[in-house]
């Protein structure tokens, strides 16, 4: 089972970091990373794995999504069926 | 298997700048095994019934949310029409409207709809009565939503039931008139009604369903507007039915994957995704501004009817190969006080409720939110449902009106009703006086289905 985790936001030092560190917090794999910068802007796309995930699903969302209120940025955590439901027949 | 970059960013602007939601889980139950002589007895098993199967429904739906990122903005209930239940029962039909109250209420939902009965071809036993409490029972009441069907393509239209729900509608309206004469916003009067519609004001449990199910209504005019608006100003129309396609069919996977998560975890048979396009007031959320990015100066003048024509059918096409059942009424809405671009067209006069007429010929439903000077006698209101009933009963979909007589106020003002319901500009209407034809009851028979023109 995967996720995607968006983040958009003023670009600091440390987000990367503290978005990863919250994956490792619950064991969740960090597959692949996607990030630019425009305009100062921080844009980054995580797929994760949760195959390990030590908490349930939604309250692993709420954790990282607090990342995002810390950081004053827009963190969210999406499971994957979305993405494939929307995009393939 | 994960998607591609593209396709991950798409969904995310999808959802997060162009306000695609999930409308609607609405829980469809029935009521027939609450029936009872004693209303007071009928009204509990109601209150049993309906807590025992739709108490976690909030809490599944803002599960669901917060596991694919995706919004439900509202969580509600439709049961069997309670006419049939006044019918048996007898006693004051408000009782039932109450219980319903306190029961949405109680288990945190948004609307319940279901204070409905079908006349289309003459009175049962209840409806009578149900139809007369309808104004009460909605400004006694916060969450319940009525519905009557007075028509259909096979019964024709029953005039009388007509009729009394011009009559209804004022009364509902001079009812509320301090409270934005918010109760005529929460009826509808149907020609060829569905029995799965998960929308309100017009959601009930049909008889022929099954004892619970779960629909689901999308919506995503901001999706829709901005997928048209990437295609080049010289793409021929074709290209853009086949954008509206695409995009319809991202939409309503969605409403599928929601739909078929909440069953699965409520235990409760998946019943039917609905593929309308249902606007908000919110800037960017409106179907009006997907008629104009397809090329019109302002909706309402014309090619509009056109445009909503190609917007219907395509949505429809788009969403059916997206969904395993498909269902409710399907279509693109135009309620005019819950679209931004529907009510700036009602203030620059550019739309007016002929051409709202015209256009509820090609669109899903009908004459929707549109609120009415406070002076226009019943047998007027009588006369549009009418005319909007022959437009449903001749072509054979489903029409309706919700319209609000602006009780008190002078043209030129508004309504305001906040939330999804939004504001309304009064549109003026004719008042040459329908009063002979009205009065004269009886039924509009059900038309000829061959030599079609």
């Amino acid at each position: 089972m995967k996720a995607i985790i968006s983040v958009v936001g003023k670009d600091t030092v440390g987000i990367l970091a503290a978005v990863a560190t919250k994956c490792a917090d619950y064991k969740v794999n960090i597959n692949d990373v996607n990030q630019t910068i425009i305009d100062q802007y921080f844009t980054m796309y995580m797929v994760v794995g949760l195959d390990e995930l030590t908490i349930p699903f939604t309250q692993f969302v709420d954790e990282i999504q607090a990342v995002g209120k810390e950081k004053n940025l827009k963190i969210d955590c999406m499971h994957e069926d979305i993405f494939n439901m929307m995009h393939k027949i | 298997m994960i998607n591609n970059r593209n396709e991950i960013v798409e969904t995310i602007r999808m959802i997060q700048e162009e306000n695609l939601d999930v409308r609607t889980i609405t829980m469809g139950i029935s009521l027939i095994d609450c029936m009872d002589t004693d209303i007071n007895r009928s009204c509990e098993k109601i209150y049993n019934k309906v807590y025992k199967y739709a108490k976690d429904l909030v809490k599944v739906g803002n599960e669901i949310s917060k596991k694919y990122g995706i919004p439900i903005v509202n969580k509600r209930v439709s049961v069997t029409p309670i006419a049939m239940l006044v019918g048996v029962s007898g006693g004051d039909p408000v009782l039932y409207a109450k219980t319903l109250d306190k029961v949405a209420k109680d288990i945190g939902i948004d609307f319940i709809g279901g204070y409905s009965a079908l006349v289309q071809k003459g009175f049962a036993p209840g409806d009578r009565e149900l139809i007369d409490s309808i104004p009460r029972a909605l400004n006694e009441t916060s969450f319940v939503c009525s519905s009557v069907n007075v028509g259909s393509t096979r019964a024709g239209i029953n005039l009388d039931a007509v009729k009394i729900m011009g009559e209804k509608v004022r009364e509902a309206a001079e009812l509320s008139k301090d409270r934005e004469c918010i109760a005529a916003s929460k009826m509808v009067v149907f020609c060829n009604a569905v029995e799965d519609n998960p929308f309100m004001a017009g959601a009930f449990h049909g008889v022929g369903e099954a004892d619970c199910i779960i629909n689901v209504g999308v919506s995503g005019p901001g999706v829709v507007r901005a997928a048209i608006a990437k295609t080049p100003k010289d793409a021929s129309i074709s290209e853009i039915a086949d954008v509206i396609k695409k995009t319809a069919f991202k939409v309503t996977r969605m409403g599928q994957l929601v739909g078929v998560e909440a069953s699965k975890m409520l235990g409760v048979e998946f019943g039917i995704v609905d593929l309308s396009l249902a606007p908000t007031p919110a800037v960017g959320d409106s179907v009006a501004h997907i008629l104009e990015e397809m090329g019109l100066e302002q909706c309402g003048g014309v090619g509009t009817t056109a445009c909503l024509a190609i917007l219907n059918d395509a949505v429809k096409k788009g969403g059916v190969m997206a969904s395993s059942r498909v269902g409710g009424l399907s279509g693109a809405f135009i309620p005019v006080s819950e679209d931004a671009g529907m009510i700036d067209a009602t203030e620059s006069g550019a739309l007016c409720i002929e051409k709202l007429e015209a256009m509820t010929a090609v669109c899903s439903v009908g004459l929707d939110m549109i609120v009415i000077p406070g002076d226009t006698p019943a047998e007027v209101i009588s006369a549009l449902i009418a005319d909007e009933a022959a437009i449903g009963m001749i072509n054979c979909k489903t029409t309706a009106v919700r319209v609000i007589p602006a009780i008190g106020r002078k043209e030129g003002e508004r309504l305001n009703f906040g939330g999804l319901l939004g504001y309304g500009p009064i549109m003026p209407i004719r008042k040459l006086s329908p009063k002979t034809f009205i009065d004269r009851g009886g039924q509009i028979p059900a038309p000829l289905n061959s030599l079609k023109n």
